[in-house]
């Protein structure tokens, strides 16, 4: 329905490029014989037009795709008789979600008596305010083009207005990156905040019994979960900061001390596409992988060497094949920060006698630290951000181990874990993966920025 | 001028504990570049097994196991003649090619083991509406075998275990032995998986309808995030001032850049879903969350590409009279696009293999149709490669794989793109 009027907005923008630029070729053909009578080319004073009929048009038909539902649904509670359904704000959310998704077609029947007489007026609505919305955009598209068109004069400054009007188009443009970031916290912390008022930030923090799950009675065992995140914590600490290091560090920083120093350039220029493959690999095949062969493996492992509990889902597992993640970004960050070690500090070594091996141990590698540490602290921001891989290896129990051959959780596995499968949005279960959510963010942020202030007073130090 | 007298004798370099040290030396020199290669080889052996264990238990989901049945098209148990069905084929859209196959399957094996599966009864019908004058007729056909006699077949089953410890019962052991025997079993290439949707069944199982769920995701992604991506890294390269609020859109795109990809998974729930009421599980929603994510990826491959065209250019333009926003439109963003395409489908990529932030607007539905539009439910190659690994049944396992293989091949393609287009228009000045 807006769809049609969008594009019936679109052709009355088009229509009034055409007139202006039709317009502008007149003046251009008038003021031919004297340079300096027409102020802009013809297609300007086009778009010039164009974007006077554009822009409100687009505009209004943007609120009434933001606002629309919103406006419908109050008009429709507003006809619901009172007493029709609860008082609460959880009871409306009910009701309207049932009546939406008998608008859409996903019910036959309606549960409640009165959602079928609100989803009919619901349809009723949308059709006129659509229509209102609607037409209103077209008007305002070819009053915009009148208007715009009634304005052009050879001296008017078309081209300047469509300059200036692009440059807002820019600043929109970058401005969205701030609203993703304002947006993320926003949401992270508004939802956060409805967590701690059901749970104390301190039980969270600093509890150790990990055990979301809300009752569906209120008198069952256990009903009102448990939400100390230690185990949270502790397992994406293992997993992401450990064990996976463990393996990343030496490949990644070998691999690219290889590769800089030693490799042929043609072996070389083979070589860093395979890493980049490795990079590349989706991590839910990364997880397949890890679940189907590297966990047996691992258990059996464990079993071949006389630990009889080890788990089929062991944060060994999880953690090497994230490990394997890591390495061509771990590799890449070495590189980057050995190649930046001055060529002088390389040949004064090797001239004094070193081996190349020496010169790498004693002398490239002190120089490049900072760089390297600054890179292996974004691969652990990036390994405990990562989730596929611990969603479908690590498991969900929530222990407090340092067993490697054991099950632990992480933060993002819990995230899925909540947020899929049937949620009600008020419980404290579903909140609290937006509480895990903001500490992830938070924690990710203050490693990233801080790993990057190490690599950038480190790259000035060499400049 | 006085002369450095040292009290210690010259390096005996012959001598043999010197000798003995350049040699350790050495050896640790040897050892050292030994481990790098180690190193190196261990990270190109781990891919390698990846993709040979993926390969080799995802190839067979491009085979099927099909078992000849002489199907007779009884009019009357249809409920359509051959003639009314020529008049008319929308009538046979309604016919009971369910009971048809049921029978005659029946009459070719008798009650035992189950051989067909559940879903065979749609190539009847297709059969059928190619050629309505089957009807009356007995014909024999192909039809696709349920999982377990597949399992048989593809010999992925353990047959030396003990019945309760396999997936499937004696009975088909036997009725696989016996249709092998008298050469009623084929393999055959499986349309089934490249042009079906999910089903409970494997051997029904598709990816085409995650597939059709991606391309829709991503295109949606595309269209945002090329344009706002490609204008934002325009702005901040070529006219931003240098002052706080410039500053604050750099620091916040370089930090989205590394932001956890489910964070902006629950973004997409809080905002869209729950803020927004937008459609659940519905591509336009999986590809805005793709969207802002991936806009980072673009800003800054963007940038460099607008970096990297030289200032002579720009310095030509502006002499010959164009505006700033004429010498960027004429002349910068053409020389610069192929360097922000790169980059762009380098982040569409990476979206391809996104699975959490989808995860998490609940695209994981399961839906045996193939998505019709951008605010229909959908799932994604990635989020279905997610569900299938969850699954018990043997016969979802090479399907899984399969579809790993279908989404490594569509990656490679994008990647080999991306190389592409970087080696034919990279311009090095």
């Amino acid at each position: 329905m807006s769809w049609g009027f969008a594009w019936l907005a679109l052709l009355v923008a088009a229509a009034g490029f055409w007139m202006g630029r039709a317009r502008g070729v007149r003046f251009a053909e008038a003021g031919a014989h004297e340079i300096g009578s027409v102020h802009s080319r013809p297609h300007y004073h086009g778009l010039f037009v164009a974007i006077l009929a554009l822009l409100p048009a687009m505009a209004l038909l943007l609120l009434w795709a933001l606002l629309g539902d919103r406006l419908i649904a109050r008009e429709v509670l507003a006809s619901v008789p009172a007493g029709g359904i609860g008082a609460t704000d959880l009871d409306r959310e009910a009701f309207l979600s049932e009546v939406r998704g008998l608008v859409r077609g996903d019910y036959a029947a309606a549960f409640d008596p009165n959602a079928e007489a609100a989803a009919a007026l619901w349809k009723q609505l949308a059709q006129r305010w659509g229509v209102v919305f609607g037409l209103g955009s077209v008007a305002l598209a070819a009053m915009g083009a009148l208007w715009g068109w009634s304005r052009l004069r050879p001296q008017f400054r078309a081209r300047t207005r469509v300059e200036r009007m692009t440059m807002l188009l820019l600043v929109v443009a970058s401005l969205v990156a701030i609203l993703t970031t304002f947006g993320i916290v926003a949401s992270l912390v508004f939802e956060s905040f409805r967590f701690f008022e059901l749970v104390s930030p301190m039980e969270f923090l600093f509890g150790t019994n990990w055990s979301p799950q809300t009752a569906m009675r209120a008198d069952q065992v256990g009903s009102s979960g448990a939400f100390g995140a230690v185990p949270l914590f502790w397992g994406t600490v293992f997993i992401g900061a450990i064990i996976a290091m463990i393996v990343a560090i030496p490949l990644g920083l070998m691999t690219a001390i290889f590769l800089t120093q030693y490799a042929a350039p043609g072996f070389r220029k083979v070589a860093k596409p395979v890493l980049e493959v490795l990079a590349g690999v989706p991590t839910v095949v990364y997880g397949f992988f890890a679940a189907l062969t590297v966990a047996p493996a691992v258990r059996d492992f464990a079993i071949s060497i006389g630990i009889s509990d080890a788990s089929s889902e062991s944060a060994l597992a999880a953690g090497l094949v994230m490990g394997v993640m890591i390495i061509p970004f771990v590799s890449s960050m070495a590189d980057d920060a050995l190649t930046a070690v001055p060529q002088s500090m390389r040949d004064g070594s090797l001239a004094m006698g070193a081996t190349p091996s020496e010169t790498i141990r004693k002398v490239l590698i002190p120089a490049a630290l900072p760089g390297i540490v600054g890179g292996v602290l974004l691969a652990v921001s990036r390994a405990i951000g990562e989730t596929m891989i611990v969603v479908m290896a690590a498991g969900l129990a929530a222990n407090l181990t340092a067993n490697p051959f054991h099950s632990v959780t992480t933060v993002t596995a819990q995230i899925v874990a909540l947020l899929t499968g049937d949620q009600e949005f008020d419980s404290a279960k579903t909140l609290s993966a937006f509480a895990l959510g903001l500490v992830l963010f938070l924690v990710t942020l203050a490693l990233n920025v801080y790993a990057l202030a190490v690599v950038k007073t480190y790259r000035e130090a060499y400049d | 001028m006085t002369e450095a007298v040292s009290n210690e004798a010259p390096t005996d370099w012959a001598s043999e504990a010197m000798q003995a040290r350049i040699r350790r030396r050495y050896a640790q020199e040897r050892g050292f570049k030994a481990l790098g290669l180690l190193a190196l080889t261990l990270a190109c052996g781990f891919l390698l097994l990846l993709m040979a264990s993926v390969i080799s238990s995802g190839w067979t989901a491009f085979v099927q196991t099909q078992v000849r049945v002489p199907v007779t098209f009884d009019a009357g148990e249809l409920g359509v003649t051959a003639e009314q069905a020529k008049a008319n084929p929308e009538l046979l859209r309604r016919a009971d090619f369910e009971g048809v196959m049921q029978q005659s399957v029946t009459r070719a094996f008798g009650n035992g083991a189950v051989l067909v599966s559940d879903g065979a009864w749609l190539q009847l019908r297709e059969a059928a509406m190619a050629d309505p004058s089957l009807i009356g007729t007995t014909k024999d056909m192909w039809l696709i075998a349920t999982s377990n006699i597949d399992q048989l077949a593809k010999g992925r089953i353990d047959l030396q275990a003990a019945e309760g410890d396999r997936p499937v019962t004696d009975a088909e052991i036997a009725a696989w032995r016996k249709l092998g025997a008298a050469g009623d079993l084929r393999k055959a290439f499986n349309r089934t998986f490249l042009t079906g949707a999910d089903s409970v069944d494997p051997e029904l199982a598709g990816v085409w309808g995650a597939l059709k769920g991606s391309f829709l995701t991503l295109i949606v992604t595309l269209l945002i995030s090329f344009p706002v991506g490609v204008l934002a890294a325009i702005y901040l390269e070529e006219f931003a001032p240098k002052n706080r609020w410039t500053d604050v859109i750099e620091v916040s795109i370089n930090n989205l850049a590394a932001v956890p990809s489910i964070i902006f998974g629950l973004l997409g729930l809080a905002v869209f879903l729950n803020f927004l009421n937008m459609p659940r599980s519905a591509p336009v929603v999986g590809g805005l969350t793709l969207a802002l994510m991936t806009l980072p990826v673009i800003v800054i491959a963007s940038r460099a590409a607008i970096k990297a065209v030289p200032p002579s250019i720009r310095d030509a333009a502006l002499g010959i009279g164009a505006s700033r926003v004429q010498v960027v439109f004429h002349h910068v963003l053409p020389l610069a696009l192929p360097g922000m395409l790169t980059g762009t489908i380098l982040g569409m990529a990476r979206a391809l293999g996104e699975t959490a932030p989808l995860l998490m607007i609940g695209m994981r539905a399961f839906l045996t149709s193939v998505p019709q539009g951008l605010a229909q439910p959908a799932t994604a190659l990635p989020v279905q490669i997610f569900i299938w690994s969850d699954n018990v049944s043997r016969g979802f396992l090479e399907k899984t794989s399969g579809a790993i293989i279908v989404l490594m091949l569509f990656l490679l393609a994008i990647n080999s793109l991306a190389i592409y287009l970087r080696n034919k228009f990279e311009v090095r000045w």
